[in-house]
């Protein structure tokens, strides 16, 4: 077993860790940062992957991809945050409601 | 009505079932990435045979500003589309500075505020040749940007009318380069070889103050709507707002 199949399987841990923390918590600050998490799972992988050349340097397209990644995921999560913010000011609480009758 | 397991959507049946699908998707990924072959060439060798021709020495810039133009470009729109979101939602909490900022911080920014930007100049440069660019010197722009934010020093950053031209810049020359170079070589983005590293050097300096300009953005934008107003007629604004938000 190499490195670089370690960190790959830690960001796709990570990445399930996010989705079922994003599908079970409904605090919607919990699901921003579930999605981060589930993101840096993403991030690690790719990073991970670019080492999967024969030469000594890795590839580039994957860090590339990931440098445009991040700064999509800072923008999103600020905006989310922003989002759960006026939701707060709105409502009053930052939580998703349950709709079925009880 | 919020239900009773407090922080869960769903009852321990749902949950369940959540987990067994999560589980099974995180184990259909780990085997796939298990057998994914050791080594794959093909795209770092296309990328090295084509240095020659990006204009820059260090590859992923080559991959970001030359072969995958298009996904840089796309990237300072959705970065400039956030800032404006954010602007949207939160907007009578963004134009206010701090009444009292703290001795440390305003000793910390006069020290550090010069430094920052010499670094950022520095890694926008050196991006040519080695890891660096337009995202890590906006970064770091950005890092003095909230530092001069915070400390507020008879300056007010948000309210200043460079802000919303810093923002657009790096969309704005990104696309005129676009649309010249589409006039010039045929391709949008398709740089003549000869200006390439020109061109690319141009386009992440405007890239660098716009990230910079929208990331201090964000972060303006969601600190302060956490903060209590600071003025008596912020909140009557806000409260008047709400009112008619409610009825």
């Amino acid at each position: 077993m190499n490195i670089p199949i370690l960190y790959e399987l830690v960001g796709v841990i990570l990445l399930g860790m996010g989705l079922y923390s994003l599908v079970i918590y409904s605090h919607l600050f919990r699901k921003i940062l579930a999605l981060n998490v589930s993101g840096a799972g993403v991030f690690l992988f790719l990073v991970a992957a670019a080492d999967r050349t024969s030469g000594p340097l890795p590839d580039p397209v994957p860090h590339a991809m990931v440098l445009t990644g991040i700064v999509v995921a800072v923008s999103a999560t600020a905006l989310a945050l922003a989002l759960a913010c006026r939701i707060h000011q709105v409502s009053g609480n930052a939580q998703l409601t349950d709709n079925k009758p009880e | 009505m919020i239900r009773k397991n407090g922080n869960h959507l769903f009852s321990r049946p749902g949950q369940s079932i959540a987990a067994i699908g999560v589980l099974t998707l995180t184990g259909i990924l780990g085997w796939t990435v298990w057998t994914l072959p050791p080594f794959s060439d093909q795209m770092s060798a296309l990328i090295s045979s084509k240095m020659p021709i990006s204009g820059v020495d260090n590859p992923v810039t080559a991959v970001l500003l030359n072969f995958r133009g298009y996904d840089t470009l796309l990237e300072i729109g959705v970065l400039l589309l956030a800032a404006v979101g954010v602007l949207s939602v939160a907007p009578s909490a963004v134009m206010r500075a701090d009444s009292s900022p703290s001795p440390i911080l305003v000793l910390l920014l006069r020290l550090m505020l010069p430094f920052i930007i010499l670094v950022s100049g520095y890694i926008l440069w050196i991006g040519k040749y080695a890891p660096g660019g337009a995202f890590q010197a906006g970064a770091v722009l950005a890092a003095g940007g909230i530092l001069l934010v915070t400390a507020a020093v008879r300056f007010n950053l948000s309210a200043s009318k460079a802000m919303p031209l810093a923002t657009g810049i790096g969309l704005l020359i990104f696309l005129i380069m676009a649309l010249a170079t589409m006039m010039v070589c045929g391709n949008f983005l398709q740089y003549p070889v000869t200006l390439a590293g020109t061109l690319i050097l141009v386009i992440e300096a405007a890239a660098t103050l716009s990230i910079a300009a929208a990331l201090v953005r964000l972060f303006v934008g969601v600190k302060s709507d956490t903060d209590p107003p600071a003025s008596g007629e912020d909140s009557k604004i806000l409260t008047f707002e709400e009112e008619n938000l409610i009825k």
